[in-house]
Order: C-alpha cells, then structure tokens, then sequence
C-alpha cells in the first residue's frame, strides 16, 4: 500500500524555500542552474528528478546554504538569504536535516555518535538522546552497529547512518541527495516511509533522486531539472 | 540505560599525537628557551640590584703622601673626621700591607719600596638608610693639611646597573620575541590541523555548530598541547638552571657574573611560562581557527 504524504497547500505565503529566478555558477564558469523558480510549501513533501549534472546537488546546496545564488532571489523560512548574517547561520542550520550522496559521516566517531552530532551540538546531554537515537538507529536496522565506526559499515549501512542524522532533530526541513542509492528495495521503502512520518510530523522534505519507482512510489510533485532549468513542475505519474 | 548513555561523549576532533608531536617539541624547546631568558633576566635584575646597593653602601678616601708628612697620622686624622659626618657608620683605614694587596694584580708579589709614596685607603660604610653625600665627606675633609681625595663608586654604579638593565632587556626581548614565535608556529600548526580535518569543521557547521564551537574543540587541543609542551619544556629549564646555579657556585663565577642568586620568586617563572605557554596555544589556535571559518564561509 502506497504510503500517504501529508497535503500541503500548493502554495503558501509562508513557503519554507522560495526560488525566484535564481542562477547559480562556480567561479566564472558558466551556469550551472538557470531562471529557477518555485517553491517548498511548508510541510510539503515534494521529489528533485533529474540526469545526472543537471544540476541537483547545487539547487540542493543553495539551500543549505552551502552556496550562494549569483542571481535571483532564495528564501529560506521566510528570510533572503542573501541578507542573513554569519552570525544567524548556525540556528538556521539546526532547522534543516541534509542527507548527503557522500554520507559525511565522521571515520573518527561511532555510528552512534555521528547521528547523535546534532544533538550534541544543539547542547543535549547524552542522557537525554541516549534512547532516542538507539531506538532510531534500531528502525534504521543499524541497532547492532552503534559502536562500529563507518569505515567498517556497507555503502547502505552508511546511507542508513547518514539518513538517521539527518532525522534525528526533527529538522523543519529536509532535504535528501540520492538518499536510497546504495539500500536494496525493502530498505529503499522502509527509510521512505520513515521521511513520510517526519512529514507527518510537519517537515518539509525534498528529495533529489533518479530512481523513477521511488519518485512513482508516493503521490507527490515532481520537480524536474534538465540542464541547469526547471523544466516543469508535474505530479508523480 | 543502554551502553551508549552511559559511556562518555567521545572527543569530536580524533587524536591527531602524529602530527602534534614536531609541534610539542618546537613548543617545549621554545618554553625552554623563555624560561631561561626570564631567569637569565631575573638574575641580572637580582644581581645589579645587589652590585649597586653594594657599590653605594661603601665609599673610599684616598689620602696622598706628601713629603714631609707622616701618611699614618694623616690617615687617623681623616678617619676621626668622617666617623664624625651623618650617615657614615664606620671608617677604617687600610693599613700598608693593605694597600700592597690591593696593588698587588699590577705591581706583582715583589712588594713596594720602602720610600714608594702609597696612598692610604680609608674604606667608609655609610648608613643604607640615609648615607651621606660624597660632597659632605669632601667638606668634612676640606679645611685637612693633607690631600685627600674621596671617591663615591659613582662611576662604577652607572656601569654596573648600565650593564645589568642591557643583560635585562636583551633577556626581556628574547622573552617576548619566544613568545611571539610561539604563538606564530601554534597559529600555522593549528591552521594546518584545521585543513587536516575541514570534514569535521564542515560536518559541525551543517548540524548547526557555530564558529565558536569548532573553535573551541581546536582551542582546547593546543591549550591541553601547550600546556604539556609548557611543563616539560619549564622542567627542562629549571633543570637546566640549577645545573647552572650548582655550577656557577662552584666555580666561583660564571661568565661574568659571579654566583646567579635567584630568590625564590624564580620558583614562580617555570610554572608561569609553562601555563604561559598554554595559553598563547589556546589564543593563538582559536584566532587562526576564526579566520579560517570566516575565509572559507564567507
């Protein structure tokens, strides 16, 4: 049975991520994203389709705030982010949980304690998260990996790690690259439907993936970038 | 509770002893370093104090011979009338045989003449509290049928203590330019460290951490590194200077000071240039780390 996402309205004056005609290059290359406009309703749930380089990762990377647009205009929670301060950064980072296609984990920390990091960053006393990031970690089928570091962990065991970070905060928003690329189906489903809770829950999701029976798995727009534009704005077939 | 709620939070920056260990070496080499200049600098300060206040506790009458005058008799004169000034405690002339020793270095073991017109030295304590003017003992002397010529130590004072504040300064210097160098290698060890493990700086960031927290675990690296580096390096030192004190005792002299008297105040430098040292790391590392952030971020 497909699993239902949370209805958002199609737009909202309080959009949790607006685009408005933004390009982005690196350096003085030659754009990589051109005229992009649209926007992430609050508690939206919503896919990022696309080849490969056609530009994904640095339309996800704008919103983290990994990157800045050379033009157009990106709000984040109602904020410019051409206008936010160094300083502000940091509390707006809390607010959004990133899966990365890399994983980004950290060789030198367990398992455990990689998917605890936003915990402990945000000043949580290891007491408080304990359960909770064991009991995450269980769902993630990594319960009997807590203590193994991730150089010993699979490509899916990692994805997995990865995924129950970025989880872990309950983040206002999240975004995903590619977070299904190295499980198998069942697990492929089961982390999809754990994104699907956290929508639920009133997170804004979006997930950049290739995998067309992902995309077709759940009844949720589509955005599609081919060449560095967003060609259109579909729902899923 | 679960293993991992009990077990202790681990250190978000992974041991890094390979790469530190040039960097604790230079540290500690430079504390050592530092810690010798500052004691160097403390036992000029000790000793010149010591000269000085020796030099101008004591003044010195020379009475001339004359023909005709019995050079005894005129020294006893003069004794009598600066035991008489304020501020003199005791004058006592020198007899011949005194005064041959004295020359002894420059006229050899031979002895003087007979007839060889010594002078007759008067050697005068003087009160340190209130010690009398060399100009009031040359007036208690003035109106006296013989020569007497009366010497403060003045010009021996001013070389001393002019030669006591250059060994001082230059020790000063040494002391501040170390610790310079020691913030500027901390600074280019920490950035490097930085670069080292930009994955940890660029995972802290994405969770939310700001440029404080990543600061802080790289401050609280090089302050523990420098503080280490500090205490072996102050030890060294110490070491290094009661060798030199047990030396110089027993020789007699070292270089040209005689025995390096430090006081216990001295007991205090290696200690403070070791958390001295501690903390010019912790600085140091958090401002390069800062800049760092700020350039890559911005």
């Amino acid at each position: 049975m497909e699993p239902e996402i949370r209805k958002a309205p199609a737009t909202s004056e309080d959009a949790t991520v607006r685009f408005d005609g933004v390009g982005m290059r690196y350096g003085r290359g030659s754009e990589v994203l051109r005229d992009i406009s649209f926007e992430l309703p609050r508690g939206s749930f919503q896919f990022l389709t696309g080849p490969s380089g056609a530009g994904k990762t640095s339309l996800l990377r704008l919103i983290y705030l990994a990157q800045r647009p050379s033009r157009g205009l990106v709000t984040l929670f109602g904020q410019d982010t051409a206008t936010i301060q160094r300083a502000s950064l940091p509390a707006i980072r809390k607010r959004i949980g990133v899966i990365f296609q890399d994983f980004r984990l950290l060789d030198h920390l367990s398992v455990f304690e990689n998917v605890a990091l936003p915990l402990r960053v945000a000043g949580a006393s290891r007491r408080s998260y304990g359960e909770d990031v064991a009991e995450l970690l269980t769902w993630v089928g990594l319960g009997d990996r807590m203590d193994a570091h991730p150089s010993t962990l699979s490509g899916g065991e990692q994805q997995r790690a990865a995924i129950a970070r970025a989880v872990v905060g309950k983040p206002d928003l999240l975004i995903a690259d590619e977070p299904t690329g190295n499980v198998d189906p069942a697990m492929a489903r089961r982390l999809l439907r754990l994104f699907v809770e956290l929508n639920k829950l009133g997170t804004t999701v979006l997930i950049a993936s290739h995998d067309f029976s992902l995309v077709r798995s759940l009844d949720a727009p589509v955005l599609e970038l081919a060449e560095g534009r967003l060609s259109q704005t579909r729902p899923a077939a | 509770m679960s293993e991992n709620t009990r077990r202790g939070a681990a250190p978000l920056l992974p041991p890094d002893a390979g790469r530190d260990r040039p960097l604790f070496a230079v540290a500690a080499i430079l504390v050592f370093l530092a810690c010798l200049s500052a004691l160097g600098a403390l036992g000029a300060w000790r000793a010149a104090e010591g000269w000085t206040d020796q030099l101008s506790a004591e003044m010195t009458v020379q009475i001339l011979p004359e023909a005709g005058r019995d050079a005894d008799t005129d020294a006893a004169d003069a004794v009598a009338r600066v035991q008489a000034v304020p501020g003199v405690i005791a004058a006592r002339a020198a007899s011949r045989e005194e005064a041959e020793a004295l020359l002894q270095p420059w006229i050899g073991e031979a002895g003087l003449p007979e007839d060889f017109p010594a002078p007759r030295i008067i050697a005068v304590r003087l009160d340190p509290g209130a010690p009398a003017e060399v100009e009031t003992v040359r007036a208690a002397l003035g109106d006296a049928e013989y020569e007497a010529l009366v010497d403060g130590h003045r010009m021996w004072t001013d070389a001393v203590e002019r030669a006591a504040a250059a060994v001082r300064y230059f020790a000063l210097t040494l002391v501040v330019v170390l610790t310079i160098a020691a913030g500027a290698v901390v600074a280019f060890a920490a950035r490097a460290s930085l670069a080292a493990r930009w994955d940890v700086a660029d995972a802290l960031h994405l969770v939310g951490a700001p440029d404080q927290y990543v600061a802080e675990l790289f401050q609280q690296r090089f302050l523990s590194l420098g503080l280490k580096a500090g205490f072996a390096g102050a030890a060294c030192a110490g070491l290094a200077a009661l060798i030199l004190a047990y030396v110089g005792g027993q020789a007699g002299a070292l270089f040209f000071l005689p025995t390096l008297k430090l006081g216990w105040g001295a007991l205090l430098i290696p200690p403070a240039a070791a958390l001295a040292s501690g903390l010019v790391a912790a600085f140091a590392a958090r401002r390069a780390v800062f800049t760092a952030l700020a350039r890559r971020w911005e």
